[in-house]
């Protein structure tokens, strides 16, 4: 089993971080940079940076923000959110991100998951879906921030998003977003065993026992974290101990690397 | 404060994105200049010549611009030479990424596919994508390269689907294992080092292995 990858996520909205419940009711946290500079430092993975109301103005506005942490921040970096076509990805990129999420435009022109992934490597192109429950017991995929219906049947569509080449799911759960009453578990177990690409669970991650569940039931690859980390509610040294005292593979962080 | 900073030349061969590179080396320290002027190579106190995409696309990059002697030049004069990710499988002789190609021949060797199945013979995935842990193999020095003085298990953050196959497993600097499976992650020649991981994004680990480099002579 591969590391399992411990992300920061930081949701934008112009010049601020915010952290929103079920994706609403955005509340400011404060300037990204601060809090992303924390992060690396604290010992993350990579970073992720969301741009919240990107999808409504249709364009990402993060070139800025970008730049800078690529000259700051030493991770890989990937960026979501209004991104449309292979030119709004190739931007984003030449900023200095390595990834990108995409959502809305993928959901309306599926094609977008093949081009991106033909043109920078199936690495790159990160396929971002917001989950909610609905009343059948399954999920059904929204875009626009998590207002807008889709249609899709979230099972189904991860399903056809790999066969376009898709690299990783980013599958943030709604119900749970910004709860801290840990993961949406059935929903990533049954995306996880759905794929072969890696799944990073989203939203809901209150304490370092949610991880745990995240991974060992839902066997997520990956986790993002937002305000568990900018509220410092917990560090990444107690959730990365945390997770090594349960068995699951974590990397060490530098300088500890020799301690067994 | 009037402290030099080691100057160090980006090889720029129009391929790629090599705004984190540079960014790294002057987090690192570095006085980095980023040239396609075949003489600043040959003269180049320090060279780094990064690289992602296709084997093929990077050496017809070298060739367009007349680096490719230059370079092996500076390799010959034994100068600081660090080659990232795809910098480090042109370092050997041929590189089997879709068909074959001639590479820079600073290291006997050939570039292969990462196996695609783990040690238990299982399919795994490709590109192997990821932090690893850095071993050093049977044999390896790191004193006097960037990895001087940063310890065994480190972890790196690595991107490909091809590996280096020095023919001479002396030329082995740092290794990982992928399931189980023997990958290259550092080779060396003398003062030239390539890494399969990426410096500029494996942290404050990462950061160190430039500074390291950046205080080569």
């Amino acid at each position: 089993m591969a590391n399992v990858r411990l992300i920061a996520r930081l949701d934008i909205k112009g010049p601020n971080l915010i952290k929103g419940i079920r994706l609403e009711g955005l509340r400011v946290v404060g300037d990204p940079r601060e809090f992303a500079t924390r992060h690396y430092l604290a010992g993350a993975d990579e970073i992720l940076y969301m741009d919240a109301v990107a999808s409504l103005y249709e364009r990402n506005s993060l070139s800025e923000l970008i730049k800078w942490t690529a000259a700051h921040v030493f991770i890989p970096m990937t960026v979501g959110g209004g991104l449309r076509s292979v030119e709004d990805v190739r931007d984003v990129l030449r900023c200095g991100a390595d990834k990108v999420c995409i959502n809305t435009a993928a959901v309306k022109r599926p094609e977008l998951i093949r081009e991106v992934a033909q043109r920078f490597g199936s690495q790159c192109m990160v396929l971002q879906v917001d989950a909610k429950r609905t009343r059948q017991g399954g999920w059904e995929a929204y875009t626009d921030g998590g207002r807008e219906h889709s249609g899709l049947d979230v099972v189904a569509w991860v399903k056809k998003a790999e066969e376009l080449g898709a690299g990783e799911i980013l599958l943030t759960s709604v119900d749970q977003e910004g709860t801290r009453q840990g993961f949406d578990l059935p929903l990533i177990k049954a995306v996880s065993t759905a794929v072969h690409i890696p799944v990073i669970a989203s939203g809901g991650m209150g304490t370092p026992e949610h991880l745990l569940q995240a991974v060992q039931e839902g066997k997520a690859d990956a986790v993002a974290m937002a305000d568990i980390l900018h509220y410092s509610r917990k560090g990444l040294d107690e959730i990365r101990a945390a997770a090594a005292a349960a068995g699951i593979p974590v990397r060490h962080p530098y300088p500890e690397a020799a301690a067994p | 404060m009037n402290e030099t900073r080691p100057a160090v030349v980006v090889v720029d061969y129009g391929i790629g994105n090599l705004f984190s590179v540079c960014h790294a080396l002057h987090q690192a320290g570095g006085e980095v200049a980023l040239t396609s002027d075949p003489n600043r190579i040959a003269q180049a106190e320090r060279l780094v010549l990064p690289g992602v995409g296709a084997i093929a696309d990077g050496m017809a990059g070298l060739r367009q611009h007349g680096l490719v002697a230059p370079i092996r030049e500076l390799v010959a004069r034994d100068k600081p030479f660090l080659g990232i990710c795809l910098g480090m499988q042109m370092m050997l002789d041929v590189s089997e990424e879709f068909g074959e190609h001639e590479c820079l021949g600073l290291i006997p060797g050939r570039v292969v596919p990462v196996p695609p199945t783990g040690a238990d013979g299982r399919p795994h995935k490709i590109p192997h994508i990821g932090w690893n842990e850095l071993f050093r193999p049977e044999g390896g020095d790191w004193s006097q390269t960037l990895l001087a003085g940063i310890p065994e298990r480190t972890t790196a953050y690595f991107v490909h689907s091809f590996m280096a196959m020095p023919t001479d497993p002396g030329h082995r600097l740092a290794d990982c294992l992928y399931d189980g499976r023997v990958v290259s992650a550092a080779i060396r020649i003398g003062k030239a080092v390539g890494t399969q991981f990426h410096p500029e994004k494996s942290g404050p680990a990462g950061i160190q292995m430039l500074k390291n480099f950046l205080a080569l002579q």
